[in-house]
């Protein structure tokens, strides 16, 4: 009411200010073939998944092809990130030891991120070049590597959302407040 | 002006050091690596002086210089110990980048707003310039800033080296909050996703009331347009949250119920800590404090009067009071703090020292608005763990000898 208040005062006399605005109408409606062509994200509970499916023996074709020269051949080598690892098992003991390696296996909380991530930003020389059925494939053969999935599941837009990672209960939001303690 | 030779040997010892401190022996001003200063100076009182330009250039003897650590998936840090003031230089201002610099035409730029709102919208540039604008200073900082200073240190570490992935711009922009109204935010709405346009498509999940409380949509950096390096021709600003959440080239935002669970937010930027647990959306930058002089690799050429100086930051508030100890944290000193003292942005302290020549150690701390007081290594270590990794803001310590070097050290 105030804010109205304002711009009416301000459109009266004709002068200027600073007024609480409620709508100024700058910009224009987005289209839905816009929203589409960037709403790329993929939420843990699936929303946002496209068709389409993949297993590992197809991810590991495109693997060998795509990722091996920058993950190493079975996704320990690198030089870069190392994709595939469970150890240590048991304890979660990163924040313990510097020497640990975090790979998918052993660190990242949500299988979704996966999917998200290669569809996105990988790979790092042709990103977002990606299928879905490429994609798919390419988690899937992430997520049998690390003992998650078997050899022969489908990885698709129902499955992919169900795989639950090692490391998911590990994950708890920050409890820093400010204040004397130390944490 | 007594202390003015004083100033100029500090000075020679400053840039020597870029070239490792024992050069300072060897190299007077003009053999600083890589700098081609003009080697006769005539008596500027006798010629006529250089004409009007279009653009401005540092001076010829001046050459701060960011260090790039990793390609275009790395960092660069900004010289802390050439800088004086809060402001950092944009050419200067530390760089984090995951998959290069994109090259960005604003005539084409779009910013699209959609998700949970009543009108899904796309902004240009124009647009956003047209909104309200306003403009702060704040901080921004990698959270990985001082990890080199956490495990396994060397002494030969500089305020860059451990601290460079921080710096401070005026920001300029439109509050995220003036959008928000505009396109009008559903209930139930609690998170919003921000979107670059690089290589990456770099994404992270923001909680919305950041963006009710503080948030900028920043096309201004320290009074020009922000810098290609630095999100142009538009980015997020969350003053006092770690520098990963501030998207640079913002294409999109979109407001959800729930996060997103990006990588960057999950498999990155998580905090692990001792008790077998990862911490997440750690997004706050608590209280730290740096000395940028004297630090490695100055050497202090004489004992005597020195002015210990430094920057101090929270991103919960404004530092309240950093205090300076020159004898290894027995007792310590409040230092001055130069105004303006301002809300999540580099405060400078300083502390005049009247060295005695003999071997010590000096340290600062900060203590912000909340009462939060800078850590000790140890503390920081009982607190998260040894292997932690991100947000460390412990103290960090200078041993200064008897031949006037000062070196980083861990311990004091």
């Amino acid at each position: 009411m105030r804010s109205t208040v304002a711009m009416v005062v301000l459109a009266l006399v004709g002068g200027c200010g600073r007024a609480e605005h409620a709508r100024l109408g700058f910009g224009r409606p987005a289209t839905t073939e816009e929203i589409r062509a960037w709403d790329l994200d993929v939420m843990p509970d699936g929303t946002g998944l496209p068709p389409g499916s993949g297993t590992p023996s197809q991810g590991a074709e495109i693997y060998g092809r795509k990722c091996a020269a920058c993950h190493g051949r079975t996704g320990v080598e690198g030089p870069f990130d190392r994709l595939v690892g469970r150890e240590p098992r048991q304890g979660f003991p990163f924040g313990r030891d510097p020497r640990l390696v975090r790979t998918v296996g052993n660190f990242w909380p949500y299988a979704t991120t996966l999917y998200d991530y290669l569809n996105r930003a990988m790979p790092l020389t042709a990103p977002g070049s990606l299928k879905p059925d490429e994609v798919y494939g390419l988690v899937a053969f992430l997520l049998w590597r690390n003992e998650i999935i078997t050899d022969t599941a489908v990885m698709d837009a129902q499955t992919l959302p169900r795989v639950v990672m090692p490391a998911r209960a590990r994950f708890v939001v920050d409890n820093r407040r400010g204040g004397p303690e130390i944490r | 002006m007594e202390n003015a030779p004083l100033s100029r040997r500090v000075l020679l010892a400053s840039v020597a050091g870029a070239i490792g401190a024992h050069a300072l022996r060897k190299a007077g001003v003009a053999q600083v690596a890589g700098s081609a200063p003009p080697s006769q100076v005539p008596d500027p009182t006798k010629v006529p002086g250089a004409p009007l330009s279009e653009l401005g250039r540092r001076s010829p003897f001046e050459r701060p210089r960011r260090i790039p650590v990793g390609g275009a998936q790395g960092s660069s840090l900004a010289p802390l110990q050439d800088l004086c003031g809060i402001v950092t230089p944009a050419d200067l201002h530390f760089e984090r980048h995951h998959a290069g610099v994109p090259a960005i035409d604003p005539s084409r730029y779009k910013l699209l707003i959609h998700g949970m709102v009543e009108r899904p919208t796309v902004f240009d540039l124009a647009d956003l310039k047209r909104f309200p604008s306003v403009s702060h200073l704040y901080f921004l900082e990698c959270s990985g800033n001082g990890g080199a200073g956490y495990r396994g240190a060397r002494p030969d570490l500089s305020p860059q080296l451990i601290d460079g992935l921080t710096s401070t711009s005026e920001w300029t922009g439109v509050p995220l909050a003036t959008l928000l109204r505009e396109v009008g935010v559903k209930p139930g709405a609690k998170w919003l996703l921000a979107e670059g346009e690089d290589a990456a498509v770099m994404a992270r999940s923001i909680p919305i009331d950041k963006a009710w409380d503080d948030a900028l949509i920043a096309y201004g950096q320290n009074g020009e347009a922000v810098r290609p390096e630095q999100g142009y021709p538009a980015r997020l600003v969350l003053p006092g949250w770690e520098g990963n959440t501030n998207v640079k080239w913002l294409r999109r935002i979109e407001v959800a119920d729930a996060p997103f669970m990006t990588r960057e937010e999950t498999s990155k930027y998580t905090d692990p800590l001792g008790d077998g647990t990862a911490r997440m959306f750690s997004f706050a930058i608590d209280a730290k404090s740096i000395i940028t002089f004297p630090a490695y690799p100055v050497v202090l050429p004489e004992p005597g009067w020195w002015e210990i100086s430094g920057i101090a930051w929270s991103g919960r508030g404004r530092i309240t009071r950093v205090d300076v100890s020159t004898d290894g944290g027995r007792r310590w000193t409040r230092a001055e703090l130069q105004a303006p003292v301002l809300p999540k942005c580099h405060t400078r302290f300083r502390c005049l020292w009247n060295w005695n020549g003999s071997e010590t150690t000096i340290l600062s701390r900060a203590i912000d608005e909340t009462g939060y007081i800078q850590p000790t290594l140890e503390q920081l270590r009982a607190a998260r763990g040894v292997g932690t990794y991100y947000h460390f803001n412990h103290i960090r310590t200078w041993r200064v000898r008897r031949d006037g070097t000062v070196l980083f050290g861990l311990e004091g």
